[in-house]
């Protein structure tokens, strides 16, 4: 208080500016552009580059670009003029002519709209479960009927007068998204009995193979799970059953999410002050409803940025499946630039994918960042 | 302190005595092992069955189990090896020998230079640079949320896109890049060379034990004798001198044109250098991150203290910051480079031929699936453990010690 009532003593007349050399952009520079021989030397050759580079990318990607090519009387689209900017130029026409089937893979054209709704409601559940006021035990249930509603859609029913579209004509982006949400949806579940498996002391044999689970899978890369999937699910099977291709690889990613999502779980867990456990345990109540109403609220809310984080790395690793055949975002993306037509823009396909995949895992990262904040709030001072 | 023992109040605290189970379902004890035999009847019984399944289906395909495939002769052709191998000719063992050297070698330079990389970008984010600190925030956040495959594809293009070896970009003497690869020069290996690094690592070993005498010193009388004369005399003047003293030899084998293709030098392969460039730059994002907020999590009082006591930068650095840094480096470093080991099974996607794409050709060749899975996750549990081994020996060497 004595502070604010000898700053409102002196008069306002009297108060200078500080002086020029310690408050202003020439300052802000001198420090943080020039503030050595070394520091200016790196900001001259940054900028050297990153003016060059920007320079490069316009002329590339804007002044010299193609973004709309002529099409004969047949309806087939004529390269011909981004043949003559290549190197020059960026052949934007390749995705206005081909962003539907980048998208929606080998999905029939006239359902297309069904994906697109699809890919709506994904993005509304995400923007929900995001939400800290949703947060509640009926979000579940949402969850339950949007991804039935999703997988009605896509499959279409006959009864509901749809055309049936089976999944082997699925891709592009739904495909993806249903990869990862389904994968992780699934897994959560696992992940959270195997992690309290693997905390259980009082059955040495479940932790066990707890133990074993976890680190089989985390010694090895998802692509032998996939190769797993594909090759080795036919002999499991007893003849005459199959399960199609998508299905076996939904199975490879949910048991692979599930460990690396236990291990979380796990650092969670062990992070709950022992304390709540013995004061749940001297309430007298059960397993059961320990886990459910004590331990889990608390130990899964420590954990949900960097179970975010995980799912970023999921989201990213569904892009896998390509090798075992299956049409997700990726190799939509692939195989738009195999039409002999467009061969050779590949470059600019892959932009516009990677843009796609970094607007997805960006949202999560700032999302989980947020998170990570607001929860550290009361800790911090 | 002498009458603890016989004190009661001191004593350890004793177990709680072996009770009988009693045969109520009200006893903890019995639930445990009844809910313990009904999961591993579970699985084993899922199991007996899958089991059941794929050898009756293995019977119906006339598939042979085993590993007997292993010494028949291989029909693939292999591009790059570094062992000697002719298809059709030498065995499905050797392939998969080449596959397991082709992964680890694209995994040791990985994960060296990623490491390199992604400690200079961590220690840049920290700069007082405005531009560089900004640039390479970007390069973090841009790579981080980039799929690694759609990069390794994107780097393929790339090289694939280079001119033919005619009109082979030249950036600097003796380096050329083409679309058959990427040409470097190479030194003509001789007995000097030889010489010279076994005078190295001599001259290491040496100048660590003289270290090691000079911090005991240190220990007994507060001051430290000098290292650097020692170090500069056993690491740079000794290996020169073997080297000068069995007659200096020094070729370079540099790659030149000669009518189609060149000759001389080192080639890497598009689809390795797309393999290596794509992993070392995607990890380094992730080493990056590690990096600073392991140099962030020391507290800034620990640099104030350490500059309080008179230490120069570089003493502060090396002795107070960086050794309390690595304690939580080291544990997440360790999960990227398996994670760089594991994604380098992507290779399968680009046509490098690591182990996991010789397995699958020849899984596909032979239809010994299950065979060829498991070598596939054999090799990569291998790498796995005893990489976790290491790096759990290395981090209890620089943990903390408590009491």
């Amino acid at each position: 208080m004595a502070d604010i009532a000898a700053e409102a003593a002196v008069p306002f007349a009297a108060r200078q500016r500080p002086p020029a050399a310690v408050v202003g952009p020439a300052a802000w520079a001198r420090t943080n552009l020039f503030g050595s021989w070394w520091s200016t030397a790196l900001t001259l050759l940054i900028g050297y580059l990153a003016l060059r580079f920007a320079w490069g990318f316009v002329s590339w990607g804007l002044v010299h670009a193609v973004w709309s090519v002529p099409h004969n009387d047949a309806g087939q689209p004529n390269s011909a003029p981004c043949r003559a900017v290549i190197g020059i130029g960026a052949c934007w026409a390749v995705i206005s002519d081909k962003y539907r089937f980048i998208l929606f893979g080998f999905y029939p054209y006239d359902e297309q709209w069904r994906p697109l709704v699809c890919i709506a409601l994904f993005l509304g559940l995400y923007g929900v479960s995001a939400n800290r006021r949703f947060w509640r035990r009926e979000l579940g249930l949402v969850w339950i009927a949007v991804l039935a509603l999703i997988m009605l859609l896509m499959h279409g029913s006959a009864t509901l007068g749809m055309t049936v579209v089976t999944d082997d004509r699925w891709g592009g982006l739904p495909l993806t998204l249903i990869l990862a949400t389904f994968g992780l949806a699934l897994a959560f579940p696992l992940a959270v009995m195997v992690a309290l498996g693997r905390r259980s002391r009082t059955m040495p044999a479940v932790r066990l193979l707890c133990v074993v689970y976890v680190e089989l899978i985390r010694g090895v890369p998802l692509i032998s799970l996939l190769f797993m999937s594909s090759v080795m699910f036919p002999l499991f099977m007893p003849q005459g059953v199959n399960f199609d291709n998508l299905l076996r690889a939904q199975v490879a990613i949910i048991l692979f999410a599930a460990a690396y999502l236990a291990e979380v779980v796990r650092g969670g867990l062990q992070a709950l002050p022992k304390g709540q456990y013995e004061a749940a345990d001297a309430l007298g109540l059960s397993y059961g409803r320990k886990t459910r109403l004590i331990v889990l609220p608390q130990a899964l809310r420590i954990v949900i940025p960097p179970l975010v984080n995980t799912f970023i790395g999921f989201f990213k690793d569904t892009s896998l499946v390509l090798i075992i055949g299956i049409y997700d975002l990726l190799q939509s993306g692939r195989a738009a630039v195999d039409d002999p037509v467009w061969q050779g823009f590949g470059n600019e396909v892959y932009i516009l994918l990677a843009a796609i995949y970094f607007c997805f895992c960006f949202a999560m990262s700032k999302y989980s960042r947020g998170l990570e904040r607001g929860f550290s709030r009361s800790r911090v001072r | 302190m002498s009458g603890t023992a016989a004190d009661p109040r001191y004593a350890a605290p004793r177990a709680a005595p072996r009770r009988r189970m009693r045969l109520s379902w009200s006893d903890p004890l019995l639930r445990n092992l009844f809910w313990q035999v009904v999961v591993i009847g579970g699985v084993v019984l899922l199991v007996w069955y899958l089991v059941g399944n794929t050898s009756r289906n293995l019977q119906a395909r006339h598939i042979a189990t085993g590993f007997r495939f292993l010494t028949q002769s291989a029909a693939i052709p292999i591009g790059e090896s570094p062992i000697p191998y002719t298809p059709s000719v030498s065995t499905y063992g050797r392939a998969l020998l080449i596959g397991i050297l082709n992964t680890l070698r694209v995994s040791v330079i990985g994960v060296v230079l990623a490491t390199v990389l992604g400690t200079l970008i961590g220690i840049g984010r920290l700069s007082k640079n405005f531009l560089l600190a900004k640039f390479t925030a970007l390069y973090v956040e841009v790579l981080r949320d980039i799929p690694v495959l759609l990069q390794l594809f994107f780097w393929y293009g790339l090289l694939q896109h280079l001119p033919g070896t005619r009109q082979a970009l030249h950036p600097i003497a003796g380096v050329f890049l083409s679309n058959r690869g990427i040409k470097l020069p190479w030194v003509d290996w001789e007995r000097g060379d030889t010489g010279a690094v076994v005078a190295f690592v001599l001259g290491a070993v040496l100048t660590w034990l003289w270290s090691r005498r000079a911090a005991a010193r240190q220990a007994r009388t507060g001051v430290r004798p000098a290292t650097w004369p020692v170090a500069l005399l056993l690491l740079v003047v000794f290996p020169v001198a073997v080297w000068a003293a069995l007659g200096a030899p020094f070729s370079l084998d540099v790659p030149a044109l000669h009518g189609f293709n060149f000759q001389g030098g080192i080639t890497l392969s598009p689809e390795f250098a797309a393999l290596l460039v794509g992993l070392v730059i995607y990890t380094s994002s992730y080493i990056a991150e590690i990096v600073r907020s392991g140099i962030e999590a020391v507290a800034q009082g620990q640099w104030e203290a350490a500059f309080a006591l008179g230490l120069p930068h570089g003493i502060v650095l090396r002795q107070i910051v960086l050794p309390q840094a690595l304690r939580v480096i080291v544990p997440p470093m360790t999960s990227q480079y398996l994670n760089l080991i594991k994604n380098s099974s992507l290779a399968v996607a680009i046509g490098y031929q690591d182990i996991v794409s010789i397995a699958g050709t020849t899984l596909n060749q032979t239809g010994q699936a299950i065979e060829g899975v498991a070598i596939i996750m054999a090799v990569y549990l291998t790498f796995s453990l005893s990489i976790s081994a290491f790096m759990n020996w290395y981090n209890a060497h620089i943990a903390l010690v408590e009491r």
